[in-house]
């Protein structure tokens, strides 16, 4: 990493851990999402195992939806955001110390919540359990590096909470899918997650490119 | 010259739509399978086509506007005024294929939608393309037009892996019983020729309305310019 990115990187985290915002209203939104879906599907038996991986997923977006959007907002604050663009690093390097900081940040949130979600689902992983451990950053990433990309596109608007979501999601849909359908797959044993496995590497290694490539543009937009 | 163009292309526009919705409606024979319910494809499929089409502009457009906005700056925003014509048509077009569609669909297969590649990469077009008229709206300033052409570029990039990504799941899936696509099997040439002539009416109806379009988006940004000139004389 060069000394720009661990600078940044660090940043976040620091200002992270002392107030460690984002990941309390992460994880309790995601604790909230999960009952709420329990309510409506009533997950019993074979059925559980069927949605569980769809519900993960979802809960995991709308939770971090509302950690990428207050990811910029408080770089606007203070004119930081200012000062980064007058910096002579790269914007390429912020944007990948956010999307790493963001990427943390919730898989620490999936990880806190797993275990919640085994035992109200009465969960058991009929496939290869290790692949989770594949399919859910790849999964992650494709949400959080476009997030922070949108969340950046978003933030000069003047309803930028609710632009966000309404700009990422039809763009995450594809990311979406294979998430949800490699972890059903695993969860369930039947189908063959591998398929799906190459398409989220594709659409990260994609997605992150074109993003990196345009995060300038974005960043020095005037 | 310019102002007989101006006439002639309405007129001929609408003359052509009359001849097409006789075409249609009049002389195509009914469906052997589907019956009368089948005449809607004259009107679904080219508004897919000038959709598709429109979106395409948009995109070229966008890619425009990044690439001159700083060599060339009145170019830029002629570029930016296509983006922003094509992808509000393409919409409107678009939502004429989702509405149509379902009609068809619930008469001819006994089901209003199916996630079948081809829907939802349309569904998911229409969805990207709202988004970005809503950054539009929303996002204030002259960056705003960056922005937008960015995010052009994002869900243009989208749009292969939708329907790639639909068709590996479709085939995971129990297929829905399709009664044959509607480029599957048009063996009547008068058929043929009424699509045809759909086909060219509605692109010259679509291409008139985009070219209207962008004439008033061009006329927002010649008042924009003189606002801020003033604005800036003014201050002084």
């Amino acid at each position: 990493m060069t000394p720009v990115l661990f600078t940044h990187l660090a940043k976040d985290l620091r200002i992270e851990w002392r107030s460690k915002d984002a990941i309390n209203s992460m994880l309790f939104f995601a604790l909230l999402v999960v009952v709420l879906f329990s309510i409506s599907f009533d997950p019993r038996g074979a059925f559980a195992q069927q949605i569980a991986g769809g519900v993960l997923c979802v809960a995991t977006m709308f939770a971090s939806v509302s950690a990428l959007n207050q990811a910029w907002a408080r770089e606007i604050r203070h004119q930081v955001l200012d000062a980064q663009r007058m910096a002579p690093a790269s914007g390429a390097q912020l944007f990948l110390a956010k999307v790493l900081a963001n990427f943390i940040f919730v898989t620490i949130v999936q990880i806190a919540l797993a275990p919640v979600f085994l035992v109200m689902y009465n969960l058991h992983v009929a496939g290869n359990a290790w692949l989770l451990a594949l399919v859910l950053p790849l999964g992650t990433w494709a949400l959080v590096a476009n997030g922070t990309f949108f969340a950046a596109l978003a933030i000069r608007s003047r309803n930028r909470e609710l632009l966000l979501p309404l700009i990422l999601f039809p763009i995450f849909l594809p990311a979406l899918l294979g998430m949800v359908q490699a972890t059903t797959a695993i969860l369930t044993g039947e189908g063959d997650p591998s398929l799906w496995i190459k398409m989220l590497v594709g659409y990260d290694i994609i997605f992150t490119t074109v993003s990196l490539l345009l995060f300038e543009v974005v960043f020095h937009a005037e | 010259m310019k102002k007989a163009a101006i006439v002639l292309f309405p007129a001929v526009t609408i003359l052509l739509m009359i001849w097409g919705y006789y075409q249609a409606i009049y002389v195509a024979p009914d469906d052997a399978m589907q019956g009368y319910i089948f005449r809607i494809i004259y009107y679904h499929v080219p508004s897919a086509s000038v959709a598709f089409a429109f979106f395409a502009v948009s995109l070229v457009g966008s890619i425009g506007y990044l690439a001159t906005r700083r060599s060339n700056p009145a170019r830029a925003q002629v570029a930016d005024a296509w983006a922003l014509a094509g992808a509000e048509v393409g919409v409107v077009f678009n939502t004429v294929v989702l509405t149509t569609g379902p009609l068809w669909g619930r008469r001819a297969w006994g089901i209003w939608w199916t996630w079948d590649a081809r829907l939802t990469t349309t569904l998911v077009l229409w969805l990207i393309y709202v988004s970005y008229l809503l950054l539009r709206r929303f996002a204030a300033g002259p960056q705003m037009q960056t922005l937008a052409a960015v995010l052009n570029i994002f869900g243009a990039l989208d749009v292969p892996i939708v329907y790639m990504s639909n068709r590996w799941w479709r085939t995971q899936h129990p297929a829905p019983v399709f009664g044959g696509g509607p480029d599957s099997g048009m063996k009547d040439p008068t058929m043929v020729h009424a699509l045809l002539w759909n086909m060219l009416a509605w692109f010259c109806w679509g291409v008139f309305v985009l070219s209207l379009r962008y004439r008033v988006e061009r006329q927002h940004q010649k008042y924009a310019e003189i606002e801020a000139q003033e604005a800036l004389t003014s201050a002084n």
